[in-house]
C-alpha cells in the first residue's frame, strides 16, 4: 500500500481551517448509532473519549489501571506549551511551529506540527474552563515559565504536577460523560488484539484483568491511545505497566510502525543504584537552569570518590570538569536533552562516572546557592554577610524554586542535595516513534486511529520539553473528534457491528491460544528475566549512541532472546483470575518483537538526527567535530514499517518530508 | 433541609451543634456548683431558682434532655455505622502513629459519661423530681426546717468515698472526651480556622471544666 | 538485610484470606518497598509459587495505584510518601513486616493486596467536574482573573492522587478527605461556583451510598496522606454542604 499522508492542499496556515470547513460531518441523530472504542485513557485517550462522547458517539474506553486518572500522563512534571503570547515576548503560532520542527531535527510533518501549534491556545482555554488550577501571578492572570532552551516563555504549569492536573481535567470531562452513560468505562481491561472486518477496524479483543475473561467489543472505529514504548529498555521513566501491546497488535494487523528508533533519553534522572532497580525517576529539566554539571578531571579522584575516600565537595574548582560548559560554551548546561545525555554518556564511558555503577555525573547547586544568597543579601541590605549567611539565604531561594524535587531526590538517594551535589544520569523517557498516521490521525488500517505518544507524528526525531502534554490534548480534544467524523460519515447506515462473526472468532481464538501457551509453558525463567535481558541489549546497543555493528548484533541477540522466551518462560497462576505475571508476559513478548524492529530501523537510518545518534554519522572536523551529522539529502523521510511475519522481514515504506515553510539548518549549540 | 440531616455530614453537624449546647451547659453547671464551695447561701438560692423557675424547668430542661439523649443516641448510631464501614480491621494497626487515643475512642469516654449520668440522675435528678412533682413540695426547704435543702443534700452525697472515686473517674473521661470534642465540633461545622485558633482554649476547657467538678467533689468529701 | 514478611494472601474476592509468612534475604537499604516485593515475587516465581498480587504503576508517587498497609500504617511508616517511595532504609535487619491490603467495606479485596476502589470513581462521576463542553470555544483563559492565593489553595486540594490511604487509615473508613479535596478544588475557583451546590450534594450523597463511614475528626487521614491534603478541605466541604442546603 502506498503511503498517503492526506495533507490538505493550500497555504500552511490555512490548511486546518479549510480542511475543517470541507470535512464530512455526522448528524447528531446518527452519532447515537455509532460506537467508538478508545484504548488508553491518558491525556490523549481521556480527552478523546470525553469529546467523542460529548459529540454524541457511544464511547467504550479501556484502561489497564483501575481508573483513567492513573495513566502515566499523570507523571509529567514541567508544563504544557501554548502559543498564547501572554507574556508579550514575541511568541506566535508560527514560532511554536518553528521551534517544534527545529527541535525535532526536521523529521516531523510540517502540516501536523502547524496544526498542533494552532490548537495549542484552545487547550489552555479549555483546561481553565474545566477548573485546572494553573499557576497564577499576583494579578490573578496565568503565569508562564520558559523551558527547554526556547526563546520565549510559553509554558503553562501547575506546580511540578502539570500532567496530573491536565489528566484530572480530562478525567473530570470523562466522568461527566460516564455519568451520562455516553462513555462506558472498562477499567482493569487490556486490549489484546484488534478485529479487522472487510479491511476496516471494527472491534477489539480485551482481557478483563480481574476475572481473566476474554471479551469481544465491537465498534465502528478503534482509537489507540496507549502511549509510548520506552519500557522496551526495561528501565525507563515510564510506569511499570506502560507497554506497546495495543500499538504492536494493530501493527501486526496492518498498521505501519513509524520511526521506532526515535527515543528520547532525558538527561536529568536519578541514577540506577543496583540490579534490583525497577524503574527510573525523572527530575524536571528545569534543574539545569541553575545546576552545573560536572565530573572529576582526574581518574584517581573518581576512584577515591567511588571508594568513599573523598567527597565531591572536597574537590577544588580546578579538579572539576564542567564538561558541558567546556564543550558548548554558548549554551552550557542548557543544551537540548539529546546533547546533554550523550555528553554524560561520553564522560562515563571514559571512566569518569561518580557512583558505584560508574553511571552518574554531578549536578551541583553550590554556585547557584552562593549566587542567589549574595543577591538576597543585597536585597535585604545585609553588609558583609558571612559565608554561612549567604548560603542560608541562597538555600531558601533554591528551596522555593526546586524544593519538591530536592525532597524527592533526598527520599530516594538519602543524600541532602543542598549540601552535596546531586547525582544524575540519562534515562529513557519518551518515544517519538510510533504508529504511522496520516493527517487525520488514521493508521494504515481504515477506521483505526492512533493519538498521543502512541503515534509518530509531531515531534520528529526529538521532542521539546512541555510538548508531550500539548500534543496529547490537541489530538484528543481538538483534532481526532473532527477527523474521525469524516470517516464515520460513511457508517451512519451500518448499524451495530455484530461480534458473532468469523473475524471475531478468529481473533479471539488467536488471543486465547497465545495466553494459554504462556500459562502452560512451565518454563524455567521469570518474565522479568527476559525483560531485563532485552533491556540490556537495547540500552547497550540501541541506546544513546548506535553503530552498525552493535545494531546488527542487537537484531541477532533479540531474535535469539525471543526464541528462548517462547521456549523457557515461566508464568505461574491461572487464566481465569487476576494474574499480573501473565499480563507482563504478554507485554514483554511484544516488546521483544518491537525491539528487533527498533534495531532494524536504527540500522537503516544511517544518519544522526535528534535522539538517534549514529556514531558513523558525526562531524569529522571543524568546530562541530564529534557532533551529530544529519543527512537531509538521503534521510528526510519517515520510515514506516509494514509487518511481514518477522520483525526482521518488515518492509520499509518512505514518506518523504517536504519543508516549504521552514529552512533546514544544522542545530548548533557551540 | 431534612435531607441534610440524613446525610453523613448533616449528622456530624448535628452532633457538633448538640455538643456546643452541652459544652455551654457544662460551664453553667460548673459555675453554679462552684458556688457550693465558695458561697453555700447563694448556691442554695440559685439552685432553688433553677429548680422552680418554669422557664428553666419546662423550656430549657427539655431542650437539655433532648440534647443529651440526641448526642448519645446519634453517637451510638454513628459508631455502629462507622464500625460497619470499616472492613473488618487490620491484623496490625498502629493508630497511635497518626492520631490520639482519645480521638479514636470517643465511644469509650462517651459510654463512661453515660454511666456517670445514670448515677448522677439517681443521685440528684430522680429524688428532685420525686420531691417536687410527686410529693408536691416546691418549697426547696429541708423537711420541717426553714433552710434550703440543696447544699445539705450535695454535701451529703459526697460523704461516701466510692461515689467520689466514681465521679473523679467519670470526669477524667469527660476531660478526654472534651480534649477531642471541643475542637472537633468546630471542625464539624466547617470552622477550620477556629479549630486551629481555639486549640489552646479547647485544651484549657477540657482540663479546667472536669478539674473543677473533681475539686468540688473532693472538697465536699473532706469538708462534710 | 534479612526480613520476615507477614503478607495477606487471598485468592479472589469470594475466598477467605489469611496471613502467610515469607523470608527475604539480601535486601538493600536503597531498594524501594516495591522493589523488595519484586525480589520476593521473583523468588516465588522461581520456586513455582504464585507471586503476591499488588497494585502499582508509576512508582514515583503520583499515580495513586499502590496501596499497602505496612506495619499498621497506610503506605508504611514514612511520611509524605506512597508505598513506591517508601525505602527499605526505614527498616532494620531482622525486622518482621506486616503487609495488608487497604481495608474498608467500600474497598473489597480483589486479590492479595489488590483492592477495588471503584467507589471513588462513582463519587467523582456524581459531580467531580465542571459541566463545560470540550469544544475549546470557551472564553479566553485570562478573562477571569483568579487570585494567586485561591489558585494555590485549589492546587493544594487538587494534588490528591486518589490512592485511598485516607479511607484505609481512618478508623471509620471515611472518605471525607478525598471528597473534601475534590469539592474544595472547585469551590475555590470561580469556574466551579455555578454548580457548587449540586456538586457537593451529589458527591456527598454518593459517598454515603458507597458505605464509607462518617468523619470523627481524628486527623489520621491528614497525617497519612502522601500528598499532605489538609483537614481544612473537610471543613470546607461541611460548609459547602450547609450552604447548599440553606
Amino acid at each position: 500500500m502506498a503511503l498517503d499522508s492526506k495533507v490538505p492542499k493550500g497555504a500552511l496556515k490555512d490548511k486546518w481551517t479549510d480542511y475543517k470547513n470541507k470535512i464530512n460531518l455526522v448528524n447528531p441523530a446518527n452519532k447515537r448509532h455509532i460506537d467508538v472504542i478508545v484504548v488508553g485513557t491518558g491525556l490523549a485517550g481521556g480527552s478523546a473519549s470525553a469529546t467523542l462522547a460529548e459529540l454524541g458517539y457511544n464511547v467504550k474506553a479501556f484502561a489497564y489501571q483501575d481508573s483513567p486518572r492513573r495513566a502515566h500522563s499523570i507523571a509529567a512534571q514541567g508544563g504544557i506549551n501554548a502559543a498564547k503570547n501572554y507574556q508579550g515576548d514575541g511568541d506566535s503560532t508560527y514560532r511554536l511551529f518553528y521551534d517544534t520542527v527545529k527541535g525535532g531535527d526536521y523529521r516531523s510533518r510540517e502540516a501536523n506540527v502547524y496544526r498542533l501549534a494552532e490548537v495549542s491556545t484552545n487547550i489552555i482555554d479549555q483546561c481553565v474552563a474545566q477548573g485546572v488550577p494553573f499557576a497564577r501571578d499576583y494579578g490573578g492572570l496565568l503565569d508562564n515559565r520558559s523551558f527547554g532552551g526556547v526563546l520565549v516563555s510559553r509554558t503553562f504549569y501547575a506546580k511540578g504536577q502539570t500532567g496530573q492536573q491536565l489528566l484530572l481535567g480530562a478525567y473530570s470531562a470523562m466522568n461527566r460523560q460516564i455519568a451520562r452513560g455516553k462513555i462506558e468505562m472498562f477499567n482493569r481491561h487490556e486490549m489484546l488484539d484488534v478485529v479487522v472486518v472487510d479491511g476496516k477496524a471494527r472491534g477489539i479483543i480485551a482481557r478483563n484483568l480481574v476475572t481473566g475473561e476474554i471479551e469481544r467489543h465491537s465498534a465502528h472505529a478503534v482509537v489507540i491511545a496507549s502511549g509510548g514504548y520506552g519500557n522496551v529498555y526495561f528501565l525507563s521513566t515510564n510506569a511499570m505497566g506502560s507497554n506497546v501491546t495495543a500499538a504492536w497488535k494493530i501493527h501486526k494487523k496492518g498498521a505501519y510502525f513509524a520511526n521506532p528508533c526515535y527515543t528520547q533519553i532525558h538527561p536529568t534522572c536519578i541514577p540506577r543504584s543496583g540490579d534490583y532497580q525497577s524503574k527510573l525517576t525523572l527530575m524536571s529539566e528545569s534543574l539545569r537552569n541553575d545546576g552545573r554539571i560536572w565530573v572529576p578531571k582526574h581518574l584517581d579522584d573518581v576512584k577515591a570518590i567511588r571508594e568513599g575516600k573523598k567527597k565531591p565537595t572536597d574537590l577544588s574548582e580546578d579538579e572539576r570538569d564542567y564538561y558541558l560548559e567546556r564543550r558548548y560554551p554558548a549554551f552550557g548546561n542548557l543544551v537540548p536533552r539529546d546533547v546533554a545525555s550523550r555528553a554524560a554518556k561520553e564522560r562515563c564511558d571514559a571512566g569518569f562516572g561518580v557512583n558505584a555503577t560508574g553511571e552518574a555525573v554531578y549536578l551541583d547547586f553550590a554556585a547557584a546557592i552562593i549566587r542567589y544568597g549574595t543577591e538576597q543579601a543585597k536585597i535585604k541590605n545585609i553588609n558583609n554577610p558571612s559565608e554561612a549567611k549567604i548560603k542560608e539565604l541562597g538555600k531558601d531561594i533554591v528551596k522555593a524554586k526546586y524544593g519538591n524535587l530536592f525532597q524527592m531526590y533526598e527520599k530516594i538517594v538519602d543524600e541532602n542535595p543542598y549540601e552535596t551535589p546531586m547525582m544524575i544520569y540519562p534515562a529513557v523517557h519518551y518515544t517519538m516513534g510510533g504508529v504511522w498516521v496520516d493527517y487525520n490521525l488514521m493508521t494504515s488500517i481504515p477506521g483505526c486511529y492512533a493519538i498521543g505518544e502512541a503515534n509518530f507524528s509531531d515531534h520528529g526525531a526529538n521532542r521539546l520539553g512541555a510538548s508531550a502534554l500539548m500534543q496529547g490534548l490537541a489530538d484528543g480534544y481538538f483534532v481526532l473528534p473532527y477527523t474521525i467524523g469524516d470517516y464515520l460519515a460513511d457508517d451512519i447506515r451500518t448499524g451495530k457491528i455484530p461480534t458473532d462473526t468469523p473475524e471475531f472468532d478468529a481473533a479471539e481464538k488467536e488471543v486465547k491460544e497465545r495466553i494459554e501457551f504462556l500459562i502452560n509453558n512451565n518454563g524455567t525463567h521469570s518474565v522479568d528475566y527476559y525483560h531485563k535481558k532485552l533491556g540490556k541489549i537495547m540500552w547497550d546497543k540501541c541506546g544513546m549512541s548506535r553503530n552498525e555493528k552493535g545494531l546488527k548484533e542487537a537484531m541477532v541477540e533479540i531474535k535469539a532472546l525471543r526464541e528462548d522466551f517462547w521456549k523457557n518462560v515461566s508464568v505461574p497462576g491461572g487464566l481465569n483470575e487476576m494474574n499480573p505475571e501473565l499480563e507482563k508476559a504478554g507485554r514483554v513478548a511484544d516488546f521483544i518483537e518491537l525491539g528487533e524492529l527498533f534495531a532494524k530501523d536504527a540500522l537503516t537510518r544511517e544518519e544522526s538526527c535528534g535522539g538517534h545518534f549514529r556514531e558513523e554519522s558525526a562531524e569529522t572536523d571543524g568546530p562541530q567535530k564529534g557532533e551529530a551529522k544529519r543527512n537531509d539529502k538521503d534521510f528526510a523521510f519517515v520510515s514506516a514499517w509494514e509487518y511481514k511475519g518477522e520483525p526482521a522481514d518488515a518492509v520499509l515504506h518512505k514518506e518523504e518530508l517536504e519543508f516549504n515553510d521552514i529552512e533546514l539548518k544544522q542545530r548548533s549549540y557551540k | 433541609m431534612g435531607g441534610f440531616f440524613k446525610s453523613s455530614i448533616g449528622r456530624k453537624v448535628a452532633m457538633a451543634l448538640s455538643a456546643f449546647f452541652l459544652m455551654f451547659f457544662l460551664l453553667q453547671h460548673l459555675a453554679i456548683n462552684l458556688l457550693s464551695v465558695f458561697n453555700p447561701d447563694t448556691f442554695n438560692e440559685v439552685s432553688h431558682f433553677m429548680g422552680t423557675n418554669p422557664v428553666v424547668q419546662f423550656a430549657l430542661q427539655p431542650v437539655l434532655i433532648f440534647a443529651v439523649v440526641f448526642h448519645f443516641v446519634m453517637g451510638f448510631i454513628l459508631d455502629i455505622k462507622n464500625r460497619k464501614a470499616n472492613g473488618g480491621g487490620y491484623v496490625k494497626n498502629n493508630g497511635a502513629a497518626n492520631s490520639t487515643w482519645f480521638s479514636r475512642n470517643m465511644i469509650i469516654s462517651g459510654i463512661t459519661i453515660l454511666a456517670f449520668i445514670v448515677l448522677h440522675f439517681i443521685d440528684f435528678w430522680f429524688p428532685e423530681l420525686n420531691v417536687k412533682y410527686i410529693q408536691g413540695d416546691m418549697s426547696g426547704m429541708l423537711p420541717g426546717e426553714t433552710e434550703f435543702r440543696y447544699h445539705e443534700e450535695l454535701v451529703h452525697k459526697f460523704a461516701h468515698p466510692a461515689r467520689v472515686v466514681a465521679y473523679v473517674v467519670a470526669f477524667v473521661f469527660l476531660g478526654l472526651h472534651l480534649a477531642h470534642g471541643f475542637t472537633s465540633a468546630f471542625q464539624s461545622v466547617g470552622a477550620a480556622a477556629l479549630r486551629k485558633k481555639l486549640n489552646t482554649v479547647g485544651n484549657a476547657y477540657a482540663i479546667l471544666v472536669p478539674l473543677g467538678f473533681i475539686v468540688i467533689a473532693i472538697y465536699h468529701y473532706f469538708n462534710h | 538485610m534479612n526480613l520476615t514478611l507477614k503478607i495477606w494472601r487471598q485468592k479472589d474476592s469470594s475466598s477467605k484470606g489469611q496471613m502467610v509468612d515469607y523470608k527475604v534475604t539480601e535486601i538493600s537499604e536503597h531498594m524501594s518497598f516495591l522493589e523488595m516485593m519484586d525480589v520476593l515475587n521473583e523468588q516465588l516465581v522461581n520456586s513455582g509459587e504464585e507471586p503476591v498480587a499488588f497494585d502499582h504503576d508509576c512508582r514515583e508517587g503520583i499515580c495513586g495505584m499502590c496501596s499497602m498497609y505496612i506495619n499498621g500504617e497506610a503506605h508504611g511508616p514514612d511520611r509524605g510518601v506512597t508505598t513506591c517511595q517508601l525505602h527499605m532504609r526505614m527498616f532494620k535487619d531482622g525486622d518482621t513486616i506486616t503487609i495488608e491490603p487497604f481495608r474498608a467495606a467500600a474497598f473489597p479485596v480483589i486479590k492479595d493486596l489488590v483492592v477495588d476502589r471503584m467507589a471513588f470513581e462513582r463519587i467523582q462521576q456524581a459531580g467531580g467536574y465542571i459541566s463545560v463542553n470540550t469544544s475549546g470555544n470557551t472564553q479566553d483563559a485570562n478573562s477571569i482573573p483568579i487570585s494567586k492565593h485561591a489558585a494555590d489553595e485549589a492546587m493544594d486540594a487538587a494534588t490528591c492522587i486518589g490512592c485511598g490511604a485516607c479511607v484505609a487509615t481512618c478508623k471509620n473508613s471515611s472518605a471525607m478527605l478525598f471528597v473534601g479535596a475534590k469539592v474544595s478544588q472547585y469551590a475555590l475557583l470561580p469556574q466551579g461556583q455555578v454548580e457548587a451546590a449540586d456538586r457537593v450534594k451529589n458527591m456527598v450523597a454518593q459517598m454515603d451510598l458507597e458505605g464509607f463511614g462518617n468523619c470523627t475528626n481524628t486527623g489520621a487521614c491528614e497525617v497519612e496522606c502522601p500528598k499532605g491534603i489538609s483537614l481544612d478541605n473537610i471543613a470546607r466541604m461541611n460548609r459547602e454542604l450547609m450552604k447548599a442546603n440553606i
